[in-house]
C-alpha cells in the first residue's frame, strides 16, 4: 500500500472522473456529492504523510516510486519517478485539503454543465498533485502543462462577464513561460549527455549534481525562472492574475490561489534555485527588487480596488512578493517563513475567496459601496471574515504572522537587509487596504435596504470555514508541527544553493530559536 | 531485343519492392472498372473495397519491417528495379502513415459525397493511386522513381481537389493546383538533370558515394543550382514558405476530406523524398541546404501561424497552420540528426492523427455547400455535440503541442534533435511560434465552448465512418502521447 501510496493518491482523482463520466449529466446532486467524495477520499489518502515523522530526520525522498516510462534505444529515457520530501509534503496536504472545500462551494453557485465542471476539478487535482511529486523533469513538466487545461475551461466557462479574456490570456501567459522552460529542459539533459554525466532519465537529484558552468546556467536559470514568474506571478509579470480570478468562478478563484500559484514559488525551490545555484545568486538581488515592488504595488492597487474580489486578487501580489523575498534571503528563518508562508496564503486567501463567494452568491455584486454594516445581519460571517482579515494581515496568533516575521527576519539578516526595509512597509499597507475594506463592507449603519434580510452562512459553510480557521490558529500558535518536518528537506536545500563552504560560516540556527517568538 | 539483357533486366524487377504500392494500383484499376458497372450514386461498396485494398497494402508493408536487432543482411527490405526502388524500413514507416491518412480519409468521405451531391465512385480509386504515388516518393532511392512517384501522387490529387466540378472554388483549387504543381515539377526536374550532369547518374545512393568520392565538385555551381532546383521541388509539396501561396486556397476549395489528406499524406512523401535525396544523397552539401533550411523554417512557420491567426474560416485556417507544421518538421531537417529526423517521420504520424481528426469533425459539422465553416459557426458547439466537441478539443491541444498528446511528443523529438545538433535559437523560435498559434487554436475553443450556442447543430448527422475515423484518431493521438515508445523506436529504426 504504501510503496504505492503517491500514485494511488495522484490518480485516484482521475478514478473518479472517470466514473463521472457515466453519471448523468441532469443528475447534478449526485455529480456534485460524488466529486466532493473523490476529493475527500484522495485527502484521506494522503494524511499518512502527514503523520509519519520521519521527515524529521530525514531531508530524503519518502514514498518514492520509479517505473521506466518512455525509453527510446539511446536517445531518451523519461521515467515515472515520484516522491515526496519536506518542501512538497505541505503543499500535497495543502492540494488535497483545499479541494474538498472547493468543491463544497460549489453547491449553489455552479448550476450549468456542473458535469463538466467536477470533471475538470479533479483533472486538475491530478495535474497539480502530479506536479508537486514529479521528481523527474519531464513527468513534471507534463503535469505542469496539464494543468493549464482545465483552469482554462474553469475560467472560460464558468467564469464572469469578462471570462473569455481572462481565460485566453491565463492560458497563453503561462504557455508562453512553460515552453522556454522545455527548451531548458532538453538543454540540460543534453548538457549532461555530452558531458558524460551517467543519466537515468530527466532525474532532477541527478541534475543537482550536474555543475553547469555558471555562464550556461545563466540562460537555463532565466528560462526556468520567467516561467515560474509569471506563475508566482512577479511583478510586472503579474497581469493575467487580477483577470483571472476576477473572472474565475469561486471554486476556481481558490484552488487558483490557493494551489496554482504555490506552484512558482514550489518551482523556485525545488528547481530553478538548486539547479542552478551560480545564477541563482546572480539573481537574487534582481528578482528581490522585483518581489519588492510586487509587495508595495500590490498593497498599493488592492487599497484602490472596488471590487472586493479584485482586492484580494492584488493582496495576492503583494502576499506572494513576500514568499519570494524570504526564500532569495537564502538563510532557515526566511526559507522556513516562505514555505509556511506558501501554505499561509493557502488558507488564508482560499478563505477570502470563499468569503468573497458568499457574498457575491447573497448579493450578485461585490463592489464594496454596495455593502456595509452586515455585521449586524450576519454575526456569524462577521466573526469568521474576522479572523481571516487578520490571518491575512498577520496579526500574532495567527499564521499569517508566523510566516511575515520570519520572512522579515530571514531578509534582515541576510545581504537583503534594505529590501526587508521597504517590504515591512507592505506589512502596514496590507492593514491598511484589509481592514479599510472589512470596515466599509462589515460596520457601520445597513444603509442599502438589499442587505438587511441577507441570511448568516449555512451550515454547508460554515462547515467549509471551519477546517480552514482551525488551519489559521494551529499554525499560528504551533508552527513547529510544519516546520520539523520541513527543517532537513530546506537544511539540504540552501546546502546546495550556497554550497558546503558558505553555510560553515553561516550560523547554525537553532529549532527552538526558529520558532521560539 | 537480346534475351540475356530481358533476363538480366528482369532478374533486378523484384515486383516484391513495390508490392504495396502494386495492391494499391491493381485494387483501383479494378475498382474503376467496378465503377463502369455500378448503378449511378451507389459508391459504399467502392469505399469498402478501397478500405479492403488499403489493409492489404499494409499488411504487405510491414512484412518488409525489419525488427531491431536483426543482423545486417538478414533484413526483410527488398531491393528492386536495378536499384531505383528500396522496401526498407523507412519507406515501411512512410507507407503505414501513407495508408491511414487514405484509410482514414475514406472513411469519411463516404456520407460527405452523398450529402454534398457528387456520390462519384472515381474519388476512392484517385485516392488509392495518390497513395500509390506517395510510396514510390518514400521507397525511390532513383531521382527518376521519385519523379514518377511525384507525377502520380500530383495528378490524382488536382483532379481530387477540383471534384466537386459544379462548385466555383473546387474548380478554382484543382486549376490553381495545378499550375503551380506543374511549374514547381518543372523546376524538381530541373534540378535532376543538373544533378546528372555533374553526378552521372540519378542514382540517391550512387550520388552519394560519388559526391564523397569527389568532393571538389560540390562547390561547382551546377551542383549547388541543382540542389536548389530540387529543394524548391519539394519544399512547394511540403508548402514551405515562399512556396506556400497555393495552399491557402487549395486547401479551402478543395472538398474537406481531400483537403484533410493532401495536409497529411502528400506531405508525409514530399518530407520521405526530401530527407532521402537531401540527407543520403546530397550529405556533401548539408551545410548549405542546412542554413537554407534554418530560415525558410523560420520564415515557414512564423508566416504559417501569422497568417492562420487572422483567419475566420476553420478549413483555412488550418491549411495555414499545416503550413506552420511544415515548419516545424523542417526543424528536424535542419538538425539531420537521428532524433531529429526519426522526429520527422514521428511528427508526420501524429500529424496525420490530428488533422485528420480535426478535419473529420469538419467534415460533420459542415452543412451541405460547406457555408458554415466559420469560426462563428462553432458558436456553442461544444455542448450542443459533447462527443465532437471533445474529440475537437483534443485535436486542437494536439495541434498546439500539449501533453500528454502526440502533437506534444512529436515536437519534443524534433526539438530536442535540433537541440543536440546546437540550434539553440531555432528551438527557441520554434516554442516561441508554438506560443503564437496558442491563440487561434484557443480561439477556436473559445468559440465552441465559452459562447452561447445560437444554432441547434441538428443537421449534424454522425455517420459511422467518420466517427470510425475520429475514434481512431483520438486512440492515435493518446497512444503516441503517452506511450510514444514503441512508435519512436520504430521511427528510430527507421533511419538507419
Amino acid at each position: 500500500m504504501t510503496e504505492h501510496l503517491l500514485s494511488l493518491m495522484t490518480f485516484f482523482p482521475i478514478l473518479g472522473l472517470l466514473v463521472i463520466l457515466f453519471i448523468p449529466k441532469e443528475n447534478e446532486g449526485l455529480l456534485k456529492g460524488f466529486a466532493l467524495v473523490v476529493t475527500l477520499i484522495t485527502f484521506v489518502i494522503s494524511l499518512p504523510l502527514a503523520f509519519n515523522d520521519s521527515f524529521k530526520t530525514s531531508a530524503a525522498m519518502h514514498y518514492k516510486e520509479f517505473a521506466q516510462w518512455i525509453t527510446i534505444g539511446d536517445y531518451f529515457q523519461m521515467n515515472y519517478h515520484v516522491g515526496v520530501d519536506g518542501i512538497s509534503l505541505w503543499l500535497v496536504l495543502l492540494t488535497t485539503f483545499i479541494m474538498p472545500i472547493a468543491i463544497l462551494s460549489t453547491w449553489k453557485a455552479v448550476d450549468k454543465n456542473v458535469k463538466a465542471f467536477m470533471a475538470l476539478c479533479l483533472l486538475l487535482e491530478t495535474a497539480m498533485l502530479g506536479a508537486f511529486v514529479s521528481l523527474d523533469l519531464f513527468l513534471f513538466y507534463i503535469f505542469w502543462e496539464l494543468m493549464l487545461i482545465p483552469m482554462y475551461f474553469l475560467i472560460g466557462i464558468w467564469g464572469g462577464g469578462n471570462r473569455i479574456y481572462a481565460a485566453v490570456k491565463f492560458f497563453i501567459y503561462t504557455a508562453v513561460g512553460s515552453l522556454l522552460m522545455l527548451v531548458a529542459i532538453i538543454f540540460i539533459y543534453y548538457y549532461g549527455v555530452r558531458s558524460g554525466v551517467a543519466l537515468n532519465g530527466f532525474n532532477i537529484t541527478e541534475f543537482y549534481q550536474m555543475g553547469i558552468p555558471p555562464h550556461i546556467q545563466t540562460w537555463l536559470f532565466l528560462a526556468f525562472a520567467f516561467s515560474f514568474a509569471i506563475k508566482v506571478p512577479m511583478f510586472p509579470l503579474h497581469t493575467w492574475l487580477p483577470d483571472a480570478h476576477t473572472e474565475a468562478p469561486t471554486a476556481g478563484s481558490v484552488i487558483l490561489a490557493a494551489i496554482l500559484l504555490k506552484m512558482g514559488t514550489y518551482g523556485y525551490v525545488r528547481f530553478a534555485m538548486p539547479l542552478f545555484p551560480d545564477a541563482t545568486q546572480q539573481f537574487i538581488p534582481f528578482l528581490s527588487v522585483l518581489a519588492v515592488i510586487g509587495i508595495i504595488y500590490g498593497a498599493l492597487v488592492a487599497m484602490m480596488q472596488d471590487d472586493v474580489k479584485k482586492l484580494v486578487a492584488y493582496s495576492s501580489v503583494s502576499h506572494l512578493g513576500f514568499v519570494m523575498l524570504g526564500i532569495f534571503a537564502l538563510n532557515m528563518q526566511g526559507m522556513a517563513g516562505g514555505m509556511i508562508q506558501m501554505v499561509n496564503h493557502g488558507i488564508s486567501t482560499g478563505a477570502l475567496f470563499l468569503i468573497v463567494g458568499f457574498i457575491y452568491e447573497r448579493r450578485h455584486t461585490r463592489e464594496i459601496k454596495e455593502f456595509g454594516g452586515l455585521a449586524k445581519t450576519m454575526p456569524i460571517f462577521a466573526t469568521i471574515f474576522m479572523i481571516i482579515t487578520f490571518s491575512s494581515i498577520g496579526l500574532p496568533g495567527t499564521n499569517g504572522f508566523v510566516g511575515e516575521f520570519l520572512i522579515l527576519m530571514g531578509a534582515f539578516q541576510s545581504e537583503l537587509r534594505w529590501f526587508a526595509v521597504f517590504a515591512t512597509t507592505g506589512v502596514i499597507f496590507a492593514a491598511v487596504y484589509m481592514l479599510w475594506m472589512f470596515q466599509r463592507v462589515m460596520f457601520g449603519e445597513v444603509k442599502n435596504p438589499a442587505n438587511e434580510k441577507l441570511k448568516d452562512l449555512s451550515a454547508r459553510e460554515i462547515v467549509m470555514m471551519l477546517p480552514l480557521l482551525l488551519f489559521v490558529f494551529w499554525i499560528g500558535l504551533y508552527p513547529n508541527t510544519f516546520f520539523e518536518k520541513m527543517n532537513p528537506s530546506m537544511q539540504q536545500l540552501l546546502d546546495q544553493v550556497k554550497g558546503q563552504q558558505q553555510v560553515a560560516v553561516v550560523e547554525k540556527v537553532e529549532p527552538r530559536q526558529l520558532h521560539g517568538h | 531485343m537480346d534475351n540475356t539483357l530481358v533476363q538480366l533486366a528482369m532478374q533486378s524487377v523484384n515486383f516484391g519492392a513495390i508490392m504495396p504500392s502494386l495492391v494499391l494500383v491493381c485494387f483501383g484499376m479494378f475498382l474503376l472498372l467496378v465503377n463502369v458497372f455500378s448503378p449511378r450514386g451507389k459508391t459504399t461498396h467502392v469505399a469498402w473495397i478501397s478500405i479492403i485494398a488499403l489493409v492489404i497494402s499494409g499488411i504487405v508493408s510491414l512484412s518488409a519491417w525489419t525488427p531491431a536487432g536483426t543482423p545486417a543482411g538478414a533484413g526483410n527490405t527488398q531491393f528492386g528495379f536495378a536499384g531505383a526502388v528500396a522496401l526498407d524500413n523507412f519507406a515501411t514507416f512512410f507507407n503505414i502513415t501513407f495508408l491511414l491518412a487514405a484509410g482514414l480519409t475514406i472513411l469519411m468521405s463516404d456520407e460527405y459525397l452523398k450529402r454534398e451531391g457528387y456520390p462519384i465512385g472515381e474519388y476512392y480509386p484517385l485516392i488509392l493511386f495518390t497513395t500509390a504515388g506517395a510510396m514510390w516518393m518514400a521507397s525511390g532511392i532513383d531521382l527518376m522513381t521519385i519523379f514518377l512517384g511525384l507525377e502520380v501522387l500530383s495528378i490524382s490529387l488536382y483532379v481530387l481537389a477540383g471534384f466537386f466540378r459544379g462548385q466555383v472554388r473546387s474548380n478554382e483549387a484543382g486549376l490553381k493546383y495545378f499550375l503551380l504543381g506543374a511549374f514547381s515539377t518543372a523546376f524538381l526536374l530541373y534540378g535532376i538533370a543538373l544533378l546528372y550532369g555533374v553526378a552521372g547518374t540519378t542514382n540517391v545512393a550512387e550520388m552519394g558515394l560519388y559526391f564523397a568520392k569527389n568532393s571538389a565538385i560540390l562547390g561547382n555551381p551546377m551542383t549547388i543550382a541543382g540542389m536548389l532546383l530540387l529543394a524548391t521541388g519539394f519544399l512547394f509539396k511540403i508548402a514551405a514558405v515562399p512556396f506556400h501561396m497555393w495552399t491557402p486556397d487549395v486547401y479551402q476549395g478543395a472538398p474537406t476530406p481531400v483537403t484533410a489528406f493532401m495536409s497529411a499524406g502528400p506531405k508525409a512523401a514530399a518530407f520521405a523524398a526530401f530527407i532521402r535525396v537531401f540527407v543520403f544523397g546530397l550529405a556533401g552539401l548539408q551545410a548549405e541546404w542546412t542554413s537554407l533550411l534554418w530560415v525558410l523554417a523560420v520564415l515557414t512557420m512564423t508566416v504559417g501561424n501569422l497568417m492562420a491567426i487572422y483567419q475566420t474560416n476553420i478549413k483555412r485556417m488550418l491549411a495555414y497552420s499545416s503550413i506552420a507544421h511544415a515548419g516545424y518538421a523542417m526543424v528536424g531537417m535542419v538538425a539531420a540528426n537521428e532524433i531529429g529526423l526519426s522526429g520527422i517521420l514521428f511528427y508526420m504520424l501524429a500529424y496525420t492523427f490530428m488533422n485528420l481528426g480535426a478535419f473529420a469533425i469538419l467534415v460533420l459539422a459542415g452543412r451541405e455547400g460547406e457555408e458554415n465553416l466559420t469560426l462563428e459557426g462553432f458558436a456553442g458547439f461544444g455542448f450542443k455535440r459533447p462527443f465532437l466537441g471533445i474529440a475537437m478539443t483534443i485535436f486542437l491541444f494536439s495541434l498546439m503541442g500539449i501533453p500528454p498528446t502526440a502533437g506534444f511528443a512529436g515536437k519534443f523529438y524534433i526539438f530536442a534533435g535540433a537541440l543536440k545538433a546546437g540550434y539553440v535559437w531555432l528551438v527557441v523560435i520554434g516554442v516561441l511560434n508554438s506560443a503564437l498559434s496558442l491563440y487561434y487554436y484557443l480561439r477556436v475553443m473559445v468559440t465552441m465552448y465559452f459562447r452561447e450556442p445560437s444554432e441547434d447543430f441538428a443537421w449534424v448527422k454522425m455517420h459511422a465512418g467518420a466517427v470510425v475515423s475520429i475514434v481512431l484518431a483520438i486512440i492515435g493521438v493518446f497512444y503516441m502521447g503517452i506511450i510514444p515508445g514503441a512508435v519512436m523506436e520504430m521511427a528510430k529504426l527507421a533511419i538507419f
